[in-house]
């Protein structure tokens, strides 16, 4: 038993600053939970929480990997705004079908990102000051589209299901009636899927003998993350299941997930955040890939966009604002480092998942929005301290 | 010999693996122009670091005595106050603001905090005569020549009303006629009762205008002599260079070489970030099976020659023509010049060369992921193979390969690089300094290493400072200076002597 609490000590030290984030996400979900009398912690308060940090998590994905590779993009905000209300008018002024439109406001977004790294990687602009401009230009071209109309209502209900709609279920049946049985079924997937993973991976790196935890650990780790998943399907289940919006920010999260960590793409953008001369002596082409991380921030911005115009069922004129800096905030409160090389796309949604909860905690706590605003940002400095005297630390 | 302005007494000073400065003495009298000559890493640079507070009291041992105190340095303000003002190679000049307010910068003209910028042109105006420099005062630093910025420097040092004057290599980047006028400027401020101590690799300058040189080598005071009556090139090469180089460098049989599988014609290139040509008709030969080196100073070009033709990163405009392999190339990025089987280990792998925040194998996979990949999806099993292979081949002591790289010494990061550059597999291998700032059994092995690699076939060109491992590696010696290569050497012919002449030439 000592030993175990030994290990489990040296386990937390050497894991600080990735485990800091879960540790804090729990924290303050525990803190609200307290002072809400457990509203916060309801099927439908969790439920609409994962709906409301789809739109800036997805952002959140993708200035993850604009900050490794040192640069910034400003414009995402109002550029998800635009596109947002270019996918209302493509869908009620054009009647296009719904796929179609989403496809087109997709490379779009491509496109705007693709110009912003031309700026970037061609012109050797400072990616500030050329996201900026293109702040400053989607913001006036969300007001142009939107001038005549005012609010572009959508009454398509395809659409608005991806901000608003939930998977569908099993037909009635007797067995756990108002429980949302796919959704459980689901959680029981990834999990099972989850154990086998980590057991695998477990065992290869013993193969190459390298530091693994100790059995004890590992255990205590599998069934505390199982529990985690089971413990949130089982409230979403409760309420009505698994939303798009999540279906969509979990797709986002797999794929980016898997690019970032087992890739060459991945690996090549975290070698240029590492070290740019290097990378570019080992043949990578520096610019190439600024290409491809800008225009991935422009499709997320894109499909961020679609969120959040579905979730209001309509485009307004003010759609975006402040979302490029609570993407970036996410970001850095999870772990990503301001020098470049290093952050985590996950990390980066539970970032965005711990500014939604302060907000929606603190709503239900009925806070005023100034304070609101003060906390966050309280929040966010720690996080990056904490991460920066972390980081000595390890040296 | 004068009364010493300045005595430094059995100075030693360590960097972790490394003694920079092993017991040194160096006494300069005053009113003289001392010059300060050795082979790079020789210590001299550390040295003048240490006189001027860079490296701050406590963090070295032994005594320096300036006017005849004893001085405890914490910085270099410290000893700018006590009169000593140090003029780096790399001007230290902030090239948007004027002349004057760069004279003036950090010790400003003000009355309460407020600047008198009358009085500071005025000022300026005066240490800009007494340099000779005839330049309107208000003109950015930007827009003036080399020579003309390294005037201002010595301007701003006098401003601050300077007594030892040091300047580390302060024509390197000068032409001639730059050159005179600087070394002419030294003289008058000798008149004027300026101490100089010159760092200089280019000996027939020293040889004009020292009264007295110090040689350094490996750290020591090898001899002070006296300059005053002249002295010869081959009185100063001889204490800089000798050393016995038995058994530093591995035996290896040398074979014929085979076919040519570099050849470069006609090279030129132009920087546009420095507005000026850095290679003038460079024309070198590499065959099968050789190892090739490359000497000369820092500075001399031979990283700008190595880049220019490893797909030309820094942008320069080339004109030439290359031959890879029998086939002409035309290298735009590094991953062409790679795929033809190029390879090129920079000279300074902290900066350039590796990831520090990484691992040890994703350092050593970076140039060739694709080799251990397949559909794009890097096979991690593969990549630890790999990195096992090479950490055992290259003897990298390191706990695992999963090790990040800045947690390694010098010789083991060197190591790093060198197996991610063999891991593209190239023909041919350019190393710039394999061996700078790792200790000597590092440096026997990356010889050893270097001997197994020609033996199996590959070519590499070696660029180093050190001549004795010029000597003990090459097959034949290219000797760069200001650009061009100055010479070509057969091993059999090649002296440190000879080399260090067409070096400094």
């Amino acid at each position: 038993m000592a030993s175990f609490i030994t290990d489990m000590k040296k386990v937390l030290r050497q894991n600080i600053r990735e485990y800091g984030m879960y540790i804090a996400l729990l924290v303050i979900m525990a803190i609200f939970t307290i002072m809400t009398d457990g509203v916060f912690l309801s099927s439908r308060n969790i439920s609409n929480l994962m709906n409301q940090t789809g739109y800036i998590a997805v952002l959140a994905v993708g200035m993850t990997l604009v900050i490794v590779i040192r640069h910034i993009d400003l414009s995402v905000g109002f550029l998800a705004g635009f596109l947002g209300a270019v996918a209302a008018i493509l869908l009620v002024n054009l009647k296009l079908p719904v796929f179609a439109a989403i496809s087109m406001v997709l490379a779009l977004g491509v496109l705007a990102g693709m110009l912003t790294a031309f700026l970037v990687a061609q012109m050797k602009i400072p990616s500030f000051v050329a996201s900026l401009a293109g702040w400053l230009i989607y913001r006036g071209a969300l007001q142009l589209v939107t001038a005549s109309t005012g609010t572009i209502i959508i009454p398509n209900d395809s659409f608005n299901a991806i901000g608003n709609g939930f998977i569908p279920d099993f037909p009635e049946m007797a067995f756990l009636p108002g429980v949302h049985k796919v959704t459980l079924l689901l959680g029981l997937i990834v999990v099972v899927l989850f154990i086998f993973n980590e057991i695998n991976d477990r065992r290869k790196k013993q193969a190459y003998d390298f530091e693994v935890l100790t059995t004890e650990i590992f255990v205590l780790k599998l069934i505390f993350i199982s529990a985690l998943i089971g413990y949130i399907t089982w409230v979403l289940a409760g309420y009505r299941g698994l939303s798009w919006t999540v279906v969509v920010v979990l797709i986002v999260m797999v794929i980016y997930n898997y690019v970032t960590t087992k890739m060459v793409l991945g690996r090549h953008i975290y070698a240029i955040g590492g070290n740019p001369e290097a990378a570019e002596l080992s043949g990578i082409s520096v610019k190439k890939l600024t290409y491809v991380v800008f225009g991935s921030m422009g499709m997320l911005s894109a499909l961020s966009g679609i969120l959040f115009t579905a979730r209001l069922q309509s485009a307004t004129t003010t759609a975006g604002t402040l979302f490029e800096m609570d993407a970036i905030a996410a970001a850095y409160v999870g772990g990503v480092s301001a020098a470049g090389g290093v952050g985590k796309v996950i990390g980066s949604i539970i970032g965005a998942l711990v500014m939604t909860s302060l907000t929606s905690g603190m709503n239900l706590m009925g806070i005023d929005i100034s304070f609101q605003y003060i906390v966050r940002g309280a929040v966010l400095a720690a996080a990056v301290i904490f991460d920066v005297i972390t980081r000595n630390r390890a040296k | 010999m004068n009364i010493p302005i300045l005595e430094m007494k059995n100075i030693t000073k360590e960097f972790p693996g490394v003694t920079a400065l092993d017991n040194v003495g160096f006494c300069v009298a005053k009113n003289e122009i001392h010059c300060l000559v050795g082979e790079n890493g020789a210590g001299k640079s550390t040295l003048m670091k240490v006189l001027s507070g860079v490296y701050p009291y406590g963090d070295y041992s032994g005594d320096i005595i300036f006017e005849g105190e004893v001085q405890k340095f914490k910085g270099i303000s410290d000893s700018e106050k006590a009169g000593i003002a140090i003029i780096y190679q790399e001007l230290a000049l902030i090239p948007e603001m004027s002349v004057y307010e760069n004279i003036f910068l950090g010790h400003e003209v003000a009355h309460n905090y407020v600047v008198d910028w009358n009085e500071t042109i005025k000022l300026a105006n005066d240490m800009l005569k007494k340099v000779r420099l005839d330049v309107n005062p208000a003109v950015k630093v930007k827009d003036l020549g080399v020579g003309k910025q390294q005037l201002v420097e010595i301007a701003k040092a006098l401003s601050k009303d300077v007594k030892l004057l040091i300047l580390d290599e302060p024509t390197a980047a000068l032409n001639e006629d730059d050159s005179e006028n600087l070394l002419n400027l030294l003289r008058e401020l000798k008149q004027q009762g300026v101490t100089c101590i010159m760092i200089s690799h280019k000996l027939k300058e020293v040889i004009k205008i020292a009264d007295t040189v110090t040689v350094l080598r490996d750290g020591q005071t090898i001899c002070t002599l006296d300059a005053k009556d002249g002295i010869s090139e081959n009185e100063l090469i001889k204490p800089m260079v000798g050393r016995s180089i038995e058994n530093i460098y591995p035996h290896r049989d040398r074979r014929q070489p085979g076919d040519e599988v570099l050849s470069v014609k006609n090279w030129n290139a132009y920087d546009p970030a420095l507005g000026r040509t850095i290679l003038k008709n460079v024309n070198f030969t590499l065959r099968q099976g050789e190892i090739v080196g490359f000497a000369g100073l820092m500075g001399s070009g031979r990283t700008e020659l190595a880049l220019s033709i490893f797909g030309n990163p820094a942008g320069y405009k080339i004109d030439g023509e290359m031959v890879v392999n029998g086939e002409a190339v035309n290298f735009t990025h590094p991953g062409h010049a790679i795929k033809a089987g190029v390879a090129y280990v920079t000279e300074d792998r902290k900066r350039d060369g590796l990831i520090l925040i990484q691992d040890v194998k994703q350092n050593i996979t970076l140039a060739n992921l694709r080799e251990i990949a397949h559909r794009g999806v890097v096979n991690i099993h593969e990549e630890v193979n790999v990195a096992n292979e090479y950490r055992t081949s290259l003897n990298i002591k390191t706990p695992s390969v999963e090790q990040l790289v800045s947690n390694l010494s010098g010789g083991n990061q060197q190591k790093v690089s060198l197996g991610k550059w063999l891991f593209v597999k190239p023909d041919i291998l350019i190393l710039d300094e394999p061996t700078r700032g790792i200790d000597v059994g590092a440096k026997y092995e990356i010889y050893t290493i270097m001997n197994d690699l020609v033996q199996q076939g590959m070519s590499i060109i070696m660029i180093s400072s050190e001549l004795p491992e010029i000597l003990g590696m090459s097959d034949r010696v290219y000797i760069v200076s200001s650009g061009r290569i100055s010479g070509e050497l057969p091993i059999e012919e090649a002296t440190q002597e000879k080399i260090m002449q067409l070096a400094t030439n």
